[in-house]
């Protein structure tokens, strides 16, 4: 029994917004993966909570005319994970959330929900970085998109402004278009577990595959929120296929990630490990590109 | 009475692969466990825990949690009688000087770790509990703590209790030889090392949960618990109450591992019931509570140092431990103690020096885990055995063939003997499943940042706790009008298969099929025989003294009216069966339900068969094995890969092969978190766990183990009824010095911390300059 | 103190419409625990890491702890009551538990049994990597998941007509 003040069920995303302006202190439960655990804890114990579990509208992944990928902010990570669109262009993204928890946990999580609690550790948030996802939001005063860089505002906060819900999560075609991308989840097991650190690498090679004409990498828990390495993805864009540029690449992540010690990891460790995780997910994108390296 | 091995033994049960006598409940979802039997009008009890590790409770507010609708009882700390009770789940002792530690209140005005529990409340319903709970306001004065065995034990250090100087529990030592004058020998070469050991969590899937009730004037507690009856005493001795006024009965529980060999919350549930006006209370335990509130295994320290000649001759041992024993003493110094008990019996050696303390730290209490102090001691002694082969550039294999316990070693204290060449058949038998040789050879010297290695670690483990506490097993057994035999021990059964192997045992003994054999699961102190309950690795081998003994009456007394419906002299009758067989010329009489209904029914001489006896034990026996692991370690990831692994156990003569497997696979991967992932952190700033969940304490799932191989060496044991000796806890004592001698032949670091987690991992390659 | 909100949860539990009022605080685990006296649904850990409270909902595996028994409303929910023949017979999956020695305590074989299910179900072959995979939402500290291992995949093969 959840220490609850009121559940009120949202039909549809207009009724969400309704209820969430006549009840401003009520929070969003989606899949209820993060709430509940956080409502057990006491952290959420008493409050009002909007549910939007019910709105299958927001479910599922299509494709708009301009090729753009649209992912329903109810989508859980395994429908994403089997999901033929998300195979054929995004795939690493269907990987990465392949990595959450076990297989329950990616049955209810949803990316919405794994987006919105603003967490560095979501498996999904470090490939959306580096895919230049786009969040819709939808509120009183209708609809908004932002890059996702901008949504993340700190740690756990993220720009959901009073009654707003998140809607989608979009990919540009030309974001995608050409790219291949890696994602490696280090963590201390290999199911049920957090990330340590996630790094997410995307690669768009020239035609003979010995150029790297652009580099995107992303990583959760490099710092308080998922965020890009624009010096590292600067050093090796242009740059020819060799060991040598991955080496340089992998380095270069060290300007701009910001780990920090905690219980988890020292900042020592969480430095060695970005930069590997760099160089090997470089070189999975690479090889998965068609390159030789 | 002996087991014969008869003829027909293909009609004997034991040794072979039944299937469990509670699987078809188990995989049906109608075994019941103590959370399906209690009544939903139950009370619900949650403790208040302290935000402090160290201090004085001043004063508890309840005002604002009582006037939370629902809540219906808070008592603190200072409501709770002064009756100080022991929670070892040891057998009592009549001499004072060897109980248990008698250290702990129902709740606790002295805080002594971060989560002492302070003050309870019961209300209608979980919400209401845990808002008073939220809203109970304590003000404490708060002491300075302690986390670090050793810097408990120094002159400043914060004091826990106060007869116990330094926080020094017990100091136990065993001296043997000579050592100062027998290191003086020249040429010898010194081997030193600190080992290290984690706090671990025994971590059940059924977390521990009991209610109580009154019923009659007595108090009945129903209780996830290995050892009912003991729980019963310590229930008494903690309400200041007459023993036979408590009931306790134990249903199915969800694993145990030793966790709940100790009485956990049963007292406060109990004295909680009877501040309700005897109303059901249920207190049922988090996960998180799980962690910090109920045991821990010990972490324990080791330092070894060890002159050897050239040659491989073992001159000279000693060994210090300390064993970090938490905020109370619960099972206190056996644990280090028995590790110790293994050192000098293990690689026998002439001079021997050897301490050990258990300290008092503001910790979680430590308290009996699956091995109860032998993982701990075999890591250090294991890990430090391939070093001393290292020194003397002797082979793992060959320096442990030369020095190990050799057949016919008889240890004075237990009278425990090696009667068979146990270790060098285990060996021989880990080595050709993992092709030992060849890839030992192929995985030296290695270069580059993935590498290979193999490594193995032997272990020692006593059965049972005879001559140190009382080894008494008592049974019973009621003859059915069909001929079925229902049969009943305070032995519990905790998920390792013992009422399974109980039927097998007793089929065997009376001379019925395994079918017609119930074994009552449930304990109820009201009901079953008096037994201590599942520990020690003791029920298989004890319960067989008590079942052959309670057979041989059972079956007396069917002879004896056999006798009486036949007028064949009992001399020649026997039970084979199910059936009353005459011996001179294999007639079969009658059936054993004949037998039964007649004679329960007769008109002239009545009787209801049944036999129940007590066995005291005075006989213990070695159990030995060995582990062999091989990995790939990814330096620059500062990963263990375990790629191959196998444990080889002597348990003596096997009563179920497909269980027994069951065991060593669980105590393997228990083993397995303990060398690579799990460790109970705690904040140095403020004493409080910081991962006392299962996502933060990393127990092995699915994805974290490779194929098992459990495999067995069958040295029939003498000293046991059925040849058979403990295998519920050795398998998990050899598997994390084998994976961290396979990592030091990857290697070449010497990993003495586990768990080698990627940060112990990256501290110790960095300082190899491995990157 | 507030009112107790409940509403009605119309539902299929183990191939029956079912309704009943429910407290919307509830989980799904106290719903089928305590309204349906479904005990095998057990509470483990109540956040989802250990995987004993697992129950099918339309098909999927979710750990009913951190579900809202309201969600279950027009919902096909099936515990591992439900998988016994009518006369008390257990199914595949369950008498290959039995029989390869897979329940210890016994404690998390409802859970695993029940993803065991949506594996078979799929009518696929895995390989024992996938499975490890497909089975990794379960906490076992008994088995060391050697056993299950062997059950769920005796099964497959068993149902897909092959030999291992």
């Amino acid at each position: 029994m959840y220490d609850m003040k009121a559940l009120y069920e949202a039909k549809s995303v207009e009724d969400t917004i309704a209820l969430l302006q006549k009840h401003p202190e009520a929070q969003i439960i989606a899949g209820g993966s993060d709430v509940l655990v956080q409502m057990r804890e006491g952290k959420r114990a008493g409050a009002e909570l909007v549910s939007i579990y019910g709105i299958d509208a927001l479910r599922g992944v299509t494709m708009e005319e301009d090729g753009m990928i649209r992912i329903g902010s109810l989508t859980s990570f395994s429908h994403i994970t089997k999901d033929p669109i998300i195979q054929k262009y995004i795939n690493v993204l269907g990987e990465a959330v392949d990595m959450v928890g076990g297989p329950q946990i990616r049955n209810i999580g949803t990316i919405g929900g794994n987006t919105c609690n603003g967490v560095t550790s979501a498996d999904s948030a470090s490939t959306l970085h580096a895919w230049d996802a786009i969040v819709e939001l939808t509120g009183p005063e209708g609809i908004r998109k932002l890059p996702i860089k901008e949504f993340y505002l700190k740690a756990g906060v993220v720009d959901l402004r009073p009654a707003e819900i998140q809607t989608a999560i979009l990919i540009p075609k030309e974001a995608y278009e050409g790219y291949k991308g890696h994602y490696i989840k280090y963590a201390m097991r290999n199911a049920m577990d957090i990330a340590t650190t996630g790094c997410s690498v995307n690669v768009k090679l020239s035609e003979d595959k010995k150029t790297m004409e652009d580099v995107r990498i992303a990583y959760g828990v490099a710092g308080p929120v998922p965020m890009r390495a624009p010096s590292a993805e600067a050093v090796a864009k242009g740059q020819t296929v060799t060991t040598e540029h991955v080496e340089a690449f992998g380095k270069a992540v060290l300007t701009d990630i910001k780990a920090r010690t905690s219980w988890r990891a020292t900042k020592e460790f969480r430095e060695h490990i970005a930069v590997e995780l760099a160089k090997r997910a470089l070189t999975e994108a690479i090889r998965l590109a068609g390159g030789e390296i | 009475m002996r087991i014969k091995e008869k003829k027909g033994s293909e009609t004997m049960v034991v040794g072979k692969s039944v299937n469990r006598v509670d699987a078809v409940d188990k995989a049906s979802g109608r075994t019941k466990y103590t959370d399906d039997l209690c009544g939903k009008n139950a009370l619900i009890a949650k403790i208040k825990h302290s935000t402090i590790a160290n201090g004085v409770v001043r004063s508890i507010d309840i005002t604002k949690a009582l006037a939370i609708p629902g809540v219906v009882k808070i008592v603190t700390c200072f409501d709770v009688p002064e009756y100080y009770f022991p929670t070892a789940g040891h057998p009592w002792s009549t001499d004072p000087g060897h109980q248990d530690v008698a250290d702990r209140l129902l709740l606790a005005k002295r805080v002594r770790y971060y989560g002492d529990d302070v003050a309870a409340v019961v209300a209608e319903n979980e919400v209401a509990a845990m808002e008073a709970v939220r809203a109970i306001q304590v003000e404490y004065e708060e002491y300075p703590f302690v986390l670090d065995v050793q810097e408990a034990m120094k002159e400043d250090a914060p004091q826990l209790h106060e007869d116990y100087p330094n926080n020094v529990l017990a100091h136990t030592d065993i001296r043997k030889g000579d050592f100062q004058e027998a290191i003086k020998e020249e040429g010898l070469i010194k081997v030193e090392g600190w080992y290290e050991t984690p706090t671990v969590q025994h971590c059940h899937i059924e977390n521990f949960i009991c209610f109580t009730y009154e019923e009659n004037g007595r108090l009945v507690v129903v209780s996830s618990t290995q050892i009912p009856h003991i729980v019963r005493r310590i229930v008494g001795q903690a309400l200041g109450m007459d023993w036979g006024k408590i009931r306790l009965i134990k249903p199915y529980i969800g694993g145990g591992f030793g966790n709940k060999q100790d009485a956990l919350y049963e007292p406060l549930c109990a004295y909680l019931c009877t501040q309700v006006g005897g109303r059901l209370v249920k207190l049922d335990v988090s996960r998180e509570e799980t962690f910090v509130n109920t045991r821990v295994r010990h972490a324990i320290r080791s330092h070894i140092v060890t002159y050897v000649r050239p040659n491989g001759d073992i001159v000279a041992n000693k060994l210090e431990a300390f064993s970090n024993q938490g905020a109370y003493a619960s099972h206190g110094h056996g644990i280090v103690a028995k590790g110790m008990g293994a050192f000098p019996q293990l690689y026998p050696c002439d001079n021997v020096e050897a301490d050990c303390y258990t300290v008092f730290t503001n910790r979680s209490v430590a308290g009996a885990m699956r091995g109860y102090g032998i993982p701990q001691a075999m890591f250090a002694v294991e890990s430090h055995t391939d070093e001393i082969a290292k020194a003397v550039g002797m082979t793992p294999i060959e320096f442990r063939r030369k020095n190990l316990m050799p057949l016919g070693y008889e240890d004075g204290f237990s009278k425990n003997k090696l009667y068979a060449d146990t270790f060098n058949q285990c060996m021989d038998k880990g080595m050709a499943y993992m092709d030992y040789e060849r890839k030992y050879k192929e995985y030296q010297n290695q270069t580059g940042d993935i590498r290979r290695g193999i490594g193995m670690a032997v272990f020692w483990y006593n059965t049972a706790v005879w001559p140190i506490s009382l080894e008494s097993s008592s049974c019973r057994m009621i003859l059915n009008q069909d001929g079925s035999v229902q049969i009943q021990l305070g032995e519990t059964e905790i998920g390792q298969g013992a009422d399974t192997a109980y039927a097998q045992m007793a089929a065997d003994a009376i001379g019925i099929s395994f079918e017609q054999v119930h074994t009552v699961s449930c304990q109820d102190t009201d009901i079953t025989p008096f037994g201590t309950g599942a520990y020690a690795s003791r029920q298989t081998y004890v319960a067989g003294f008590s079942i052959i003994k309670t057979a041989t009456e059972l079956k007396d007394k069917i002879l004896e009216a056999a006798h009486e419906l036949t007028r064949m002299p009992v001399a020649n009758l026997d039970i084979e069966e199910g059936k009353i067989v005459r011996t001179s010329d294999g007639e079969t009489l009658m059936t054993l339900a004949e037998l039964s209904t007649t004679k329960l029914y007769s008109l002239e001489h009545s009787q209801h068969i049944t036999a129940e006896t007590t066995a005291q034990i005075k006989s213990n026996a070695y159990s030995f094995g060995c582990c062999f692991a091989e990995v790939e370690v990814d330096i620059p990831m500062c990963k263990v890969k375990l790629l191959n692994i196998i444990n080889v156990h002597d348990c003596g003569r096997i009563i179920n092969p497909a269980l027994a497997k069951g065991q060593v696979e669980g105590g393997m991967s228990m083993g397995i978190g303990y060398a690579l992932s799990e460790r109970l952190i705690y904040d140095e700033k403020t004493g409080k766990a910081l991962n006392n969940n299962l996502l933060d304490y990393k127990l092995s799932t699915f994805m974290d183990h490779p194929h098992l191989e459990a495999q067995f060496v069958e040295n029939y044991e003498p000293t046991s009824p059925y040849g058979t000796k403990a295998l519920g806890e050795p398998p998990v004592c050899p598997v994390a010095p084998a994976i961290r001698n396979a990592v030091l032949q990857a290697t070449g670091v010497s990993v003495n911390e586990i768990p080698m987690t990627p940060h112990v991992l990256f501290r110790e390659f960095e300082k190899a300059n491995l990157f | 103190m507030h009112e107790t909100q409940y509403k009605l949860v119309s539902c299929t539990i183990n191939g029956e419409k079912r309704q009943t009022m429910v407290d919307v605080r509830a989980s799904l685990t106290d719903m089928l625990r305590n309204d349906y006296s479904l005990t095998s649904v057990k509470k483990g850990c109540e956040v989802g890491e250990c995987g004993a409270c697992n129950v099918i909902i339309d098909g999927e595996c979710y750990n009913s702890c951190i579900y809202l028994a309201v969600w279950a409303d027009g919902k096909n929910i099936r515990t591992l009551e439900g998988l016994m023949g009518p006369g008390g017979e257990l199914s595949d999956i369950q008498q290959a538990f039995v029989d390869e020695a897979a329940i210890q305590c016994g404690f998390c074989s409802p859970g695993f049994i029940m993803t065991a299910v949506e594996i078979l179900e799929s009518g696929k072959e895995y390989t024992d990597e996938e499975l490890r995979k497909l089975l990794s939402g379960h906490l076992c500290r008994c088995t060391g998941y050697e056993n299950i291992l062997k059950a769920v995949k005796k099964t497959m093969y068993k149902r897909l007509g092959k030999t291992e």
